[in-house]
């Protein structure tokens, strides 16, 4: 069924009881062009572009528990380009970009609002990196633009502009950056996909990837038995490591949790997304009205869906640091996900040394915005064997190489980028 | 994640007075190592769901850096060890 107003009312009229389910449950089939391991946002905007852009028809998405289970239903929804890095800027460009198409091209409302993301710089020093930066991404034609704190203060007149440590001295404006609902990014790419033929398996874990003699993938054991393949692609953020084990491959990197809070529902006051240059804490308004916010990750390796309280605490005392007002709120929920944090911070979309086996991994805690680039991308490298080019920096030998992509100058520590 | 870690030297600690290195497993090369050594011992993890090891450093304590034996899905620590024991091949 095509959304439209039309639709909309048509159905108001008859009791709204004609919406049919968006995708389909079906059996898996033995055998499969290419299979997906991972339906969230990754997997299953992959395989939307591999079935509409790359023209691959017979195609299975093998999610382990639902779709929208992982990441992609527990990220804080944030979307920007504003990267430093040759080998980052195109590619989140690029994504942005599709962002911008997404609501038209699926048909489906994922509330895209380029509401504006701010970053802040609390020192001469930091305030000269962000020019720098803002140079960088106005040089590939992105967006951006250099604030003064008077021109802050007008905007987000509620900060804490003369804090002793960290006074705010200038920010970063991507005016196109801003947010999406997340879970509604996964049903319309589910939905798209399984519009073109795409089948989507929901609780269906991968346990297994079968070689031949010579090492090719021929497919994968599953919880719902073998199923074959030509091509094999994973996509199965925050258990990269897990599943490439599977055809014995070690990767660059380590799992880590990531918390995520939410206030109670307030009247408007937060406009743009807030990212604080103090501390890591970051912060934006959903369209109920709950301040949504996180901070760091939680520093030690963790496959555990949750967190710990000491960060807790930490990303509270950053946020009222930031906005004293915060003190005033009760804090309604938090939850953790966990992420592949990869040695240099930036992720991974590639071939992989053994046939037939395609990777794309390492997405830190910045995989959502990248969600429309990286299935695309994804796609163009499954279907043509060779990288899409705002991607050909992301490889999995750039290590080995000495290319790493490191954002933040940090070096091969997982836990501190 | 466990609150309070049992240091070999200090006794029961907030965990916050540590901080955390990363994976002991992998083990530093011989400086004229093969490229291919090196590039496996300063990126490559076996980053498993379960059982780990890592290092530890007690910096707002004994300043001793220890060996951590957790399980990383339940948060369960088994036991933390002196790296240096570890490394005599003690029990970590
Ligand atoms: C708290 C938090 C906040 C974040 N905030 C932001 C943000 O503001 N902006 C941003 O850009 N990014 C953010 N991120 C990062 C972003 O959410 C991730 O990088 C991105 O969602 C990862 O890609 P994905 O959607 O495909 O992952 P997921 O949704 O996690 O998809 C991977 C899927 O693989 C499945 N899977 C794993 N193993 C198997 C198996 N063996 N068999 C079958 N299926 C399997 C999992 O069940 C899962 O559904 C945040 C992350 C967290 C945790
Ligand atoms: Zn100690």
């Amino acid at each position: 069924m095509r959304y439209s107003a039309l639709s909309i009312l048509r159905q108001a009229l008859s009791g709204n009881r004609g919406w049919k389910p968006v995708w389909r449950e079906p059996q898996p089939k033995p055998h499969y062009d290419v299979i997906i391991v991972g339906g969230g946002g990754h997997g299953l905007a992959t395989a939307y572009y591999l079935a509409k852009e790359f023209g691959i028809k017979n195609i299975a998405v093998l999610e382990k528990g639902y779709i929208g289970s992982g990441n992609v239903g527990r990220n804080t929804t944030i979307v920007r380009s504003n990267y430093l890095l040759e080998g980052n800027i195109p590619f989140y460009e690029f994504s942005l970009k599709l962002w911008e198409g997404l609501e038209k091209d699926l048909n489906y409302n994922a509330m895209v609002s380029q509401r504006g993301v701010m970053m802040l710089a609390h020192s001469d020093g930091q305030r000269d990196a962000f020019a720098r930066r803002g140079n960088a991404m106005r040089m590939h034609g992105v967006d951006a633009e250099l604030l003064d704190r008077e021109d802050l203060q007008k905007m987000m007149p509620y900060l804490n502009y003369d804090h002793a440590r960290f006074p705010i001295k200038a920010g970063l404006l991507q005016k196109r950056g801003g947010t999406a609902r997340h879970d509604a990014v996964a049903w319309g790419y589910a939905r798209g996909a399984d519009s073109h033929g795409v089948d989507i398996i929901q609780h269906c874990e991968v346990t297994a990837i079968r070689r031949d003699e010579n090492g090719k993938v021929t497919g994968v054991e599953t919880s719902k038995g073998f199923i074959g393949c030509n091509k094999l692609a994973l996509a199965t953020a925050g258990h990269s490591s897990e599943t490439a084990r599977m055809a014995d491959l070690r990767l660059p990197i380590e799992t880590h949790v990531l918390q995520a809070f939410v206030s109670e529902g307030i009247k408007p006051v937060i406009d743009n997304v807030i990212v604080y240059g103090g501390g890591h804490f970051y912060i934006s308004q959903s369209d109920k009205g709950g301040l949504v916010f996180g901070a760091d990750i939680d520093y030690y390796s963790s496959y555990a869906q949750r967190g710990n309280l000491a960060i807790v605490e930490s990303t509270m005392e950053e946020g009222v640091s930031l906005i004293p007002g915060l003190s005033r709120l009760r804090v309604l929920r938090s939850w953790g996900g966990v992420m592949d944090m990869s040695m240099d911070g930036s992720p991974i979309i590639d071939r992989t040394p053994i046939d037939n086996l395609y990777l794309n991994a390492g997405w830190c805690y910045g995989g959502f915005k990248a969600t429309p680039a990286s299935g695309f991308c994804f796609a163009h490298l499954i279907a043509r064997n060779e990288p899409h080019h705002v991607a050909r920096a992301l490889r999995l030998d750039r290590f080995e190489r000495g290319y790493a992509v490191d954002e933040a100058g940090k070096g091969p520590q997982p836990n501190i980028h | 994640m466990a609150s309070l870690i049992t240091c070999p030297h200090c006794g029961r600690r907030p965990k916050e007075e540590f901080s955390i290195r990363g994976d002991a497993v992998p083990e530093r090369p011989a400086p004229a190592a093969s490229e291919e050594a090196w590039h496996a011992y300063v990126y490559l993890r076996d980053n498993p769901r379960g059982n780990i090891r890592e290092y530890w450093h007690h910096v707002a304590g004994c300043r001793r850096w220890l060996v951590v034996e957790r399980d990383n899905l339940t948060h369960a620590v088994f036991a933390v060890t002196d790296a240096r024991e570890a490394a005599k091949g003690g029990t970590a």
